[in-house]
């Protein structure tokens, strides 16, 4: 039994110890000095709490046919289709409900909804998922792993992976193959001080006003107004994560 | 007692072990070359999706690393439990575990969409998220169970074996909480959201870990012309018995509680009754090949020393658990999300109310099928350097 004859006389222990040596440290140091790299990169965002964006979507407005913010949020983001729509990026979508009871048809469009507490940034176990401080839930493209965490714990369906590599993208998105994505709620123009979304600006333009995008912190603003004076809905509202995306007529 | 002796496991030849270990390496190369295809152009050419988040990979991932806790329940049982007929085989059981969740990890981490970027995974951590457990409760796991094997192994550390083994053993029961808890936490998926989540991948483990035991010990025997005695083997299989009872136990427990619960009618009826694929998944898969055929194999007099019974009862336990993560994890989001409560979509710019297809593409299988590959190569190599099998388990 003991004399085979392919036996080898390794000295297993150094070996061993030196193989878990090795790995260990080829491990641990490039986190450590990535890490120390990195520490310069966590200053504040400049977001402030004194805000919340949100919207508000009047579903009675949403008109039938109409797809301008979708393919204006397209344009904006440079989201360019492959003919593969089941793996193609959606940030934004029109959906068409009927009531079961009453046969009551709605038309609205869903997007990331911008969660006070959201699943997506729960579950994300790198911390790419983060909501800033004025509740704009956005995905850290540096970090993301791609695990899809995130798009498995949505109750939105509202995030995209990106499934192909590419090419001229939008300054206004940087996005990244393999990794995920969603609604940005236009953060770009928002931080470049103009409150208006893609989404909102293109609903405009074609007359319908369904969407209206704002601070709803400010009690002057024309979304908290709306708010105020109209009873609003939150998709999912059983989960209490307190939607910064509210819906009319729904 | 005679005293026991445990010897590096060589085969008859060693042309055996080459060739074994070169179809091994051969089904891993190809994984590899899967991975690489996959990674290169991108997750469109699997069969995963935007509406089909996770697919095969995960499906088999899971399976490996479940299992692997399991199979490090044959070493608890020894030296925890002190149980005297299993105490020979706590080596290999600690072997196969970190064969198989290697393994595991391996599909996981070479399906994300950024392996590259595995660092980051390991060096930023949100508490919050399990997944961020995880990789600490799966890294560990190679740490303590590594340790573990050493207390065993060198007569010099064997007075830490019974702590190491108890902290072995309370690590596992963590990591497969953990693991289930993957699914346990997802409050948006109606398949999800459930407690029991977290226990029944507790038992699962148990049921597929030791099956996987006793298959690769069986082999193992055969492979290094060494006598296997028919006491352990009947005792390891009133083992796997109980476990595959317990699984169904949960099972039901689950399903019972879902169709209590109207909210969760849709699912069950998916599930159990016109789901399609996953129906037969569930009802011929997991309940008839994973649960029935074993039992009786296990149970019935006419096979009650039957070597044969017992592997192919193995092996059933084995098909049937894969059946039950397909359907967990595939049939889980192939279910439409039920955002609009009582209103149905007549029309959807993302598939919004309609069941998911999902077709495998042969890169996926081929993964899935590497991190096998991977964990018994490391079983192969580890047994052939490592003294983990007793010269002889004659009764």
């Amino acid at each position: 039994m003991s004399n085979k004859s392919d036996q080898q006389s390794v000295n297993r222990r150094q070996f061993i110890g030196g193989t878990v040596a090795a790995v260990g440290a080829l491990t641990i140091a490039p986190g450590v000095i990535l890490h120390a790299a990195t520490e310069d990169d966590k200053a504040s965002s400049g977001a402030s709490s004194e805000h919340r964006w949100g919207m508000v979507i009047d579903s009675n407005k949403c008109a039938e046919g109409c797809n301008a913010c979708v393919d204006a949020c397209n344009n904006e983001h440079g989201l360019e289709g492959h003919d593969r729509p089941e793996t193609d990026a959606v940030w934004i979508r029109a959906v068409k409900l009927k009531d079961k009871q009453t046969g009551h048809v709605n038309r609205l469009v869903m997007m990331c909804q911008h969660c006070e507490h959201p699943p997506c940034v729960d579950v994300c176990p790198t911390n790419a998922s983060f909501k800033r401080d004025d509740g704009i839930v956005l995905v850290d493209r540096h970090r993301c792993i791609g695990c899809r965490y995130c798009m498995m714990a949505c109750p939105y369906k509202a995030r995209s992976f990106v499934h192909e590599a590419l090419s001229d993208q939008s300054v206004n998105a940087p996005r990244g193959k393999g990794c995920v994505e969603s609604c940005t709620l236009c953060v770009h123009r928002v931080d470049a001080g103009v409150m208006q979304t893609a989404c909102q600006e293109a609903c405009e333009k074609e007359g319908h006003a369904a969407i209206i995008f704002g601070d709803l912190k400010d009690p002057n603003s024309e979304i908290s107004r709306v708010l105020k004076s109209n009873n609003s809905v939150q998709i999912r509202a059983d989960l209490e994560l307190n939607t910064g995306v509210r819906y009319l007529n729904l | 007692m005679s005293k026991l002796y445990y010897r590096e496991l060589y085969c008859g030849t060693p042309v055996r072990f080459w060739m074994g270990l070169a179809l091994l390496g051969s089904f891993i190369a190809i994984g590899l070359g899967a991975a690489y295809y996959m990674e290169h152009n991108g997750h469109w050419v699997t069969g995963m999706s935007n509406q089909m988040v996770w697919g095969l990979p995960h499906v088999f991932a899971i399976f490996l690393i479940v299992a692997a806790s399991g199979a490090l329940n044959v070493a608890s049982i020894g030296s925890v439990f002190g149980g005297p007929l299993y105490k020979p085989l706590g080596r290999f059981s600690s072997l196969l575990a970190i064969g198989l969740l290697a393994g595991g990890l391996m599909v996981l981490v070479l399906d994300l969409g950024r392996p590259d970027r595995l660092i980051v995974a390991m060096t930023e951590y949100n508490f919050k998220s399990i997944f961020a457990w995880n990789v600490i409760l799966y890294s560990g796991f190679f740490a303590i169970v590594g340790v573990y094997l050493w207390t065993m192994i060198d007569r010099s550390v064997a007075r830490y074996k019974r702590t190491v083994g108890f902290a072995a053993f309370f690590w596992r029961i963590a990591l497969t909480t953990g693991t289930g808890s993957i699914f346990g936490f997802l409050v948006a998926r109606e398949a999800y959201d459930a407690a029991i989540m977290a226990p029944m991948f507790v038992i699962m483990s148990f049921s597929y870990g030791l099956a996987f035991f006793i298959i690769t010990l069986i082999a193992a025997y055969i492979w290094g012309d060494r006598e296997l005695g028919d006491l352990r083997l009947t005792r390891l299989k009133n083992l796997l018995g109980v476990f595959v009872g317990a699984v169904l136990y949960f099972t039901l427990a689950y399903n019972l509680t879902n169709l209590y619960v109207t909210q969760h009618h849709g699912i069950e009826r998916f599930v159990l009754l016109d789901g399609g694929i996953y129906t037969q998944m569930f009802w011929i898969g997991q309940i008839l090949i994973g649960s029935i055929v074993p039992l009786f194999l296990i149970y019935s007099p006419a096979f009650e020393k039957s070597r044969w019974a017992i592997a192919v009862a193995s092996v059933a336990v084995l098909i049937g658990g894969f059946f039950q993560i397909y359907v967990i994890v595939i049939g889980g989001q192939a279910y439409p999300m039920n955002l609009f409560p009582g209103k149905e979509v007549i029309e959807s710019g993302f598939y919004d109310g309609q069941v998911i297809n999902y077709m495998p593409t042969v890169p996926e299988a081929a993964l899935g099928i590497a991190g096998i590959a991977v964990a018994l190569a490391m079983v192969a190599v580890g047994a052939r350097v490592f003294k983990v099998f007793p010269e002889t388990l004659e009764d």
